[in-house]
């Protein structure tokens, strides 16, 4: 249900972009969202094609890239992709709490067109 | 026309990091230990605010901003145990973010607070997302809710440095397993403290309070150490 809140976040960074970049409009956003993330994207595309109606990233297509879960070992420093949610190094048995990706929920790029001719 | 791409590279909620950030500030300035306290509908957050601050009081300055859809029935409960308590109405906001503790900031007097607990709107998924500028995020577990709930929402759990496994007075009447919740956990966050308690019968509270004890006096320390780093403006002019 947060992820209203999210594409109104996601639609902020949009337009303050197109004005820096002088863009008229958004044809395609590029996502990251990490595994571990709190959000379901089918839901967020949805979020985002209501907020965005009527300004300039309206109708554009939203891409998400998803991103693994991977930590490091607190002990011997060895890193992994988490499997099963078992944050526990296969090496050597001790927590590995540090993440290293999965909770990513970036803007990478915007995608569109300025005004003057090419 | 020209079409372009643009490399951005922004984190979509940094506008909330911001905000938290400032909150933290904020904080620290003033040597109060913060916990953002979450939990389902009905695990008991607002019965441990109460236990918690029947315990405390006297002894610990303590402050709570209250979240919630509706209502300031939560509020209401914590002001009668003399302490200050603002609440949020989120209006069907499924969590609170910077923004709205910040504002909440305002309505709090924070000169003898040690310890603002702000209690989150009761939801397993959404908070767990938005940083408020808390120290620590602390979770309510009822054992009535089942064991399988750290496999079904494992965000909550790993983010949380704080387990408060709630009802165990319940223990006899369902099929929880202790040992499946601490094993469970284990994987997900093996430095994660937990506490059995009940709210209902007081069982399991010594632990629990000796920690937010210690907690406090750690910041206390922070702020006695801000407050001769800097000295009271009286005092320059005498």
């Amino acid at each position: 249900m947060h992820e209203l809140a999210i594409a109104e976040s996601l639609l902020e960074i949009i337009v303050d972009e197109s004005k820096r970049h002088g863009l008229e409009r958004i044809n395609k956003v590029r996502l990251q969202i990490g595994k571990f993330a709190a959000v379901v994207p089918e839901s967020l595309t949805f979020c985002f094609e209501l907020v965005s109606r009527d300004t300039v990233a309206s109708g554009a297509l939203i891409e998400i890239e998803n991103v693994g879960i991977t930590a490091r070992c607190d002990q011997c420093n060895f890193s992994f992709e988490v499997q099963d949610q078992v944050f526990l190094c296969p090496r050597c048995g001790e927590p590995a709490l540090e993440l290293l990706s999965g909770r990513e929920l970036s803007v990478m790029s915007i995608e569109g067109e300025t005004a003057e001719e090419g | 026309m020209t079409e372009i791409k643009v490399p951005v590279v922004r984190n979509i909620l940094q506008a909330n990091e911001r905000i938290a950030a400032e909150n933290r500030r904020r904080f620290d300035e003033a040597g109060i230990f913060v916990v953002n306290l979450m939990s389902s509908p009905g695990a008991g957050k607002t019965s441990l605010l109460e236990k918690t601050i029947d315990a405390l009081a006297g002894r610990i300055g303590i402050a709570v901003i209250e979240g919630d859809l509706q209502s300031s029935y939560d509020a209401e409960r914590i002001q009668k145990k003399g302490v200050q308590a603002v609440q949020i109405n989120t209006d069907g906001g499924c969590h609170l973010d910077g923004n709205m503790i910040q504002i909440a900031l305002d309505s709090l007097d924070l000169s003898e607070v040690d310890l603002l607990i702000i209690e989150n709107v009761g939801n397993l998924v959404c908070p767990a997302e938005f940083n408020l500028g808390e120290h620590e995020k602390i979770m309510i577990l009822s054992v009535a809710e089942g064991d399988d709930k750290p496999i079904k929402y494992p965000l909550m759990f790993q983010i949380c440095s704080v387990l408060l496994v709630n009802k165990i007075d319940l223990l006899p009447y369902t099929d929880c397993d202790m040992s499946k919740i601490r094993e469970r956990v284990a994987q997900l966050n093996a430095r994660g403290k937990i506490f059995e308690i009940s709210c209902r019968t007081g069982e399991g509270f010594a632990p629990w309070l000796s920690w937010i004890e210690e907690k406090v006096g750690e910041h206390r320390t922070t702020r006695a150490r801000n407050d001769s780093a800097h000295p009271a403006a009286d005092k320059h002019c005498q």
